[in-house]
């Protein structure tokens, strides 16, 4: 060994050190210690999406309010109008708006999670920091945006109850509504992170995944209510984690949707599992995706 | 005093080829052989990492079961050529990227600056970024607060704080880069060859900088870098690595002198591609040999009287016009011996494609006898970036053959003054 001064040992012979680097990887290793140490760069990041947003569009925050607005408009006239499906007697822009908002948060918050490698490459490559950080800015920089847009939502509602005669009946589900937020975030936040791990060896997979969000989305009871969907696919409707989400959402502000208490015991398990296997794979991977993007 | 860094056995493997594309098949085909019960058809490891020849296995040594550890408070050069591991190093310091095996420990902070301006948004003004840099390289919030004003004034573009970075030149840009990084708090400072860019007059301010780091603050410093002079002024100590191993360690002028010395053991001249300091993947003109005419494959001695001439091969791609071609000589100690300008001399290098030759003599000085390398640029214009080049590459030794005999054991200098005026005056 070579050394370059000798190497006084301290009095008891053993020698303490802050941190130590190796090529193992532990499992259960997840450094929530070092995240926490590091919240004000989340804060920075969060506020640099936003800022970062407005700045470089000629329309800057209005996009948050024309996506949904559009998309609620095309969803009345295709499939509420010309397809005729159901919306359980819920005025058709109060149903679909509540779905689209509430699926953009999670297909946002699993996509951009899905890329944070890929993203944030350069920066990655750079400096340590807890990668974990990454995904977790996206969810409270999404977090806000979604805030905003239920705003829209909730100017919309307002509007149909003042000016359409819309009875405003909400259930006491509705304290539930905060709950089913975080359950998305987590969702979108865990599977995003499993993919994204995956996308580090296989990029093909990004393509796969912009395409798969646009089918579940199909799949979950965002253009019809649960209680339209026939009896035979139900079932199989049901075991999509966002189902009871939504229908959870719009029982509580909107008093129709299919809702129970087992369900919502199931869409919690399966959020923690696939939160702590997302958190398991991102953190195997972060060591050494630098040698392979 | 005790050691802040250890390193104990620390290898890193790399797969060579085409990384990151084609790995589903090559899982599969691994998954076959796994399957089969044959071995992993593409771990054939056991081989070095030289560029320069061929390898037959997929799989390369970056790093190869390197020791060394690295006292508190002192400040370490590591130097050696392009693709030693140098990098490679830094990133698993800097917890970038983890080692194949072999682990490092560590007391303190660790604080590591391989890029200026990391994680800079254009759109943010100067002091946005401060903040965004200073937290991603791990600052806390309040610490940045109080030590804003500092900040600033040392980056020296107080007039443009509260303007977006983007419309920054290139060197306030990094002004305010450093500046943030000079001020972060840890034990350890990794710094990789970060100064490269920036004005003269502010890298001898960063310079400056983290000479105060480790002398005033008993910090450690890691430092890597091609500029010699600037290791020799900054580090106690040294560790030269080559082909991902560690050739020497020792105090800082040992280790240099071993550097300089690598080039010249077989007296065989060694490929350009190892010294080639510029990557400009579009550069239209490329460096593809230099040698003094007359010693094609070897390092030749000449005579001090001799005026040496250089011969630099071009392969010109686009056409080029009006290029300044540079020609640095450092003698063994790596001090810079002079610069040869070609604007200088009126020489504006225009070229159209194709395989052409430069030659180059150095008519007016004369060298004392030692070794000398090399740095050579092709550059666009008097200030811009090159677009290529070698840096410290060794071409000749210049001996006194006897032609300067007045006396043994006398002292040269770096060039050899001669022809000089010389009177006794009448009083």
């Amino acid at each position: 060994m070579t050394q370059l001064l000798k190497n006084t040992k301290q009095d008891n012979g053993v020698e303490k050190w802050d941190m130590v680097i190796s090529g193992k990887k532990s499992l259960f290793h997840l450094n929530l210690k070092d995240i926490w140490n590091y919240r004000d760069l989340l804060s920075l990041l969060v506020r640099r999406d936003f800022v970062s947003f407005y700045k470089q569009t000629v329309l800057g925050p209005l996009w948050f309010f024309i996506q949904p607005f559009f998309t609620t408009v095309i969803f009345v006239i295709i499939f509420g109008n010309l397809a005729g499906i159901s919306t359980d007697g819920i005025p058709q822009p109060l149903f679909y708006m509540t779905g689209v908002v509430m699926w953009n948060y999670f297909s946002e918050c699993l996509l951009k999670t899905s890329t944070v490698f890929k993203d944030n490459a350069s920066v990655f490559g750079k400096v340590y920091f807890p990668r974990l950080i990454m995904p977790l800015s996206i969810i409270v920089s999404n977090l806000i945006r979604f805030g905003v847009q239920l705003l829209m939502l909730l100017i919309v509602l307002l509007w149909f109850i003042f000016f359409e005669n819309y009875t405003f009946n909400p259930t006491q589900y509705i304290l539930l509504i905060p709950y089913l937020v975080l359950i998305m975030a987590v969702l979108g936040l865990g599977f995003g992170m499993i993919i994204s791990a995956m996308t580090t060896k296989y990029r093909d997979l990004t393509f796969l995944v912009t395409f798969g969000v646009q089918l579940l989305m199909y799949a979950t009871p965002i253009i019809y209510p649960l209680s339209a969907a026939p009896e035979k696919y139900k079932s199989l409707i049901s075991l999509n984690p966002m189902a009871p989400v939504i229908e959870g959402v719009r029982l509580g502000l909107l008093g129709k949707g299919e809702f129970t208490w087992s369900a919502l015991l199931y869409v919690s398990l399966f959020a923690f599992l696939i939160l702590i296997s997302g958190m398991l794979v991102f953190n195997r991977v972060e060591k050494s995706f630098v040698d392979t993007i | 005093m005790s050691a802040a860094i250890q390193v104990e056995k620390l290898s890193k493997i790399y797969r060579l080829g085409e990384i990151g594309t084609g790995t589903l098949s090559h899982d599969l085909q691994r998954w076959w052989a796994g399957v089969r019960g044959k071995e992993d058809p593409f771990l054939k490891i056991g081989e070095t990492n030289r560029r320069d020849s061929k390898g037959h296995s997929q799989v390369v040594y970056s790093l190869r079961d390197i020791n060394f550890s690295i006292e508190e408070g002192t400040t370490v050069g590591i130097i050696g050529r392009n693709g030693a591991g140098k990098s490679t190093l830094l990133k698993i310091l800097s917890r970038v990227t983890a080692p194949t095996s072999g682990i490092v420990k560590i007391k303190g902070r660790i604080a590591s600056l391989l890029e200026v301006g990391t994680g800079f948004h254009p759109e943010f003004t100067g002091r946005e970024n401060i903040f965004l840099n200073g937290a991603i390289l791990g600052m806390r919030k309040k610490e940045i607060s109080r030590k804003l004003e500092e900040i600033v004034h040392f980056s020296g573009v107080e007039r443009y704080i509260d303007t977006p970075v983007k419309r920054y030149s290139s060197g306030m840009y990094v002004r305010l880069a450093f500046a943030v990084a000079a001020h972060l708090e840890s034990e350890i400072l990794i710094v990789d060859e970060v100064l490269a860019v920036g004005d003269a007059e502010f890298q001898k301010k960063c310079l400056g900088r983290m000479g105060e780091v480790s002398k005033g603050e008993g910090r450690t410093v890691l430092f890597v870098s091609h500029n010699m002079s600037a290791v020799s002024q900054l580090c106690q100590n040294g560790i030269l690595l080559s082909n991902g191993q560690v050739e020497l360690t020792g105090n800082a002028a040992s280790v240099i002198q071993q550097y300089f010395k690598t080039g010249y053991d077989n007296d065989l001249r060694p490929s350009v591609d190892n010294y080639r300091s510029y990557n400009n993947a579009n550069s239209p003109v490329k460096l593809t040999d230099v040698f003094i005419k007359g010693f094609e494959t070897v390092i030749p001695k000449l005579d001090m009287n001799q005026h040496p001439e250089i011969r630099m091969k071009l392969e010109v791609l686009e056409q080029i016009k009006n290029a300044n071609v540079s020609v640095t000589f450092y003698n063994a100690e790596g001090v810079k011996v002079g610069v040869a300008f070609s604007w200088d001399d009126g020489f504006f290098l225009s070229a159209v494609p194709g395989l052409q030759e430069l030659r180059f003599r150095l008519m007016n000085t004369i060298l004392s006898p030692g070794l000398y390398t090399v740095s050579i640029g092709i550059n666009q214009s008097t200030h811009t970036t090159s677009w290529d080049g070698i840096h410290h590459y060794p071409l000749f030794e210049i001996e006194n053959q006897d032609n300067v005999k007045t006396f043994t054991h006398r002292s040269w200098g770096t060039v050899h003054l001669n022809d000089n005026h010389w009177e006794l005056l009448q009083s």
